[in-house]
């Protein structure tokens, strides 16, 4: 196998193992199209890095965490519902971030690559990236999983139990938003979602605890990584669009499977 | 006199520039059942929130004896049914044991339930699971917010002599949004009638018989009348009883309502 098939494979698995179980949590807050505001600011971060010579891995960190506290901060006004900040936001930075990356034209700019992924072209540099954030949030996850858990299920009986529920919210989109980062690279801003919510909903009808769902989830992510990444190899096809067919199409098994068997 | 628990001093409560709670004053003693009534829209779960320290008076002072511990049983639960989550684990996500957990659900009479997901229990017994969790933190206070929302007729009677024998059981604190008159006048003890600000309280017959009381819930709702009004149709409540006793008690209007 070529190296940069190993490493596509690598990046993706690694990417899969964590999108997974977080995704569990963007499903069961029902915070799915919070994730795409999230991934197409990112966007946006990554035209601002090119346009200030920075390294677009921490603009668009830092383009995310600006987006979450944005809405936050909007989140607390009354006059405007929150799918419609959402979706301003959201497509706001997506035409932002397209017109910065026109203007930043000195840099040839492959927009593909940062709209549906570019698994294939993952280096070395990349992989320590995505191993060392993806080890950070899958840490955090673990470490803070009940409470998150918790607030999951009810923010005010969380916070009369005394958790700290404002500074897990921001712990949650923090992870979020590094996800982001590193899961552009696999399937591209647009499809970032889809790695979220896709293996959880896969692993929902075989589950019975929160963390055999996260668990699950995780690895029909990884399933469909690998999938995805045949896919495109013997077809010739986009690779970040192929991972998520094969997610669907895993999920359409795993529905029809539970579905149709004996209970 | 029982030891006091929380104290709420003359608080208000703004959102945006709707003035929610004017001025309310509570003093929750160990071992009293205090019930909060009122017509929807009168800011009862505000004030509730308000003293499980959930949002901050514009003014006012809220004092908690020291090392106050709350058991908080909340309105409802919407869990996602995408998030498969048994009654025992839900128990325990609060950190108690699982002895604990089967001991709290035992005394609710819940316990054979413990393998259940949570979606697929009843309204009543989620109630008791609630109030199971509540109790796992062997609370001083317990706050509850309209506790028998979901229920049945029968099974509602049967929660609310559970939440009296707990009471006793425990020798707790009570604080509570009731819907239902007719337990609220047999077998709480202090009774506020809240309509943005406190239009009277006190003992359940004291309160009964008080003109501003009836203003709001009609010469039928005195004593122990029977009381059917429950949640959900907001609309005529407040409008027509007001309509009918324009001068009875207190000034209300539906939309604003301040006190200047």
């Amino acid at each position: 196998m070529p190296d940069f098939l190993i490493y596509a494979l690598i990046a993706g698995c690694a990417v899969a193992l964590v999108a997974g179980p977080l995704g569990t949590l963007v499903v069961w807050q029902r915070l799915a199209y919070f994730g795409d505001t999230l991934a197409h600011s990112a966007l946006l971060g990554t035209a601002l890095g090119l346009l200030l010579h920075i390294n677009p891995w921490w603009t668009i960190i830092g383009g995310s965490l600006l987006i979450g506290a944005l809405l936050a901060v909007m989140q607390s006004q009354r006059e405007h519902a929150t799918d419609s900040l959402l979706g301003i936001i959201s497509h706001g930075s997506l035409a932002l971030g397209l017109v910065a990356l026109s203007l930043a034209s000195n840099a040839r700019v492959d927009l593909n690559a940062y709209l549906f992924g570019d698994l294939l072209a993952v280096n070395t540099g990349d992989l320590w990236m995505i191993g060392v954030l993806g080890a950070v949030i899958l840490g955090l996850l673990t470490r803070f999983w009940d409470p998150l858990l918790a607030v999951t299920v009810h923010d005010e009986l969380a916070a009369v139990e005394g958790l700290p529920v404002q500074r897990l919210r921001v712990l949650q989109l923090l992870m979020m938003a590094l996800l982001v980062a590193v899961a552009m690279k696999v399937v591209g801003v647009l499809l970032v979602t889809a790695l979220l919510i896709i293996p959880a909903n896969i692993a929902r009808p075989w589950a019975r605890t929160p963390e055999q769902m996260a668990l699950f989830a995780a690895f029909g992510g990884v399933a469909a990584v690998m999938g995805g990444l045949a896919i495109s190899v013997w077809l010739d096809t986009p690779t970040g669009a192929s991972i998520v067919v094969s997610a669907v199409l895993a999920f359409l098994l795993s529905f029809g499977v539970r579905k149709f068997s004996p209970a | 006199m029982n030891v006091s628990l929380l104290k709420l001093d003359h608080i208000s409560v703004r959102l945006g520039d709707r003035l929610i709670l004017d001025r309310v004053t509570l003093d929750q003693r160990r071992g009293e059942i205090v019930t909060v009534i009122g017509p929807n829209g009168a800011g009862k779960s505000t004030l509730i929130r308000a003293a499980l320290g959930l949002i901050k008076p514009a003014s006012g002072t809220i004092e908690r004896a020291p090392a106050l511990r709350i058991g908080y049983m909340p309105q409802r639960l919407n869990i996602d049914p995408s998030l498969p989550l048994t009654v025992m684990r839900f128990m325990r996500l609060g950190g108690a044991d699982r002895s604990a957990a089967l001991r709290a659900l035992s005394e609710v009479g819940v316990s054979d339930l413990h393998r259940q997901p949570l979606q697929r229990i009843s309204g009543g017994e989620l109630q008791r699971v609630l109030l199971a969790r509540a109790l796992l933190r062997d609370p001083d206070l317990l706050v509850l917010d309209e506790p028998v929302q979901g229920v049945d007729v029968s099974g509602q009677t049967a929660l609310y002599e559970l939440i009296a024998d707990v009471r006793t059981r425990h020798h707790c604190g009570v604080l509570m949004v009731s819907h239902d008159l007719h337990w609220v006048m047999a077998r709480t003890d202090h009774v506020i009638c809240l309509n943005q600000h406190i239009c009277c309280e006190g003992h359940p017959e004291q309160v009964g018989s008080d003109p501003a009381y009836r203003a709001l819930f009609g010469e039928h709702a005195g004593g122990v009348a029977l009381y059917q009004h429950h949640h959900n149709h907001h609309h005529d409540l407040h409008g027509s009883v007001i309509a009918a006793h324009p001068h009875a008690g207190c000034n209300h209007s539906d939309d604003e309502h301040s006190h200047a």
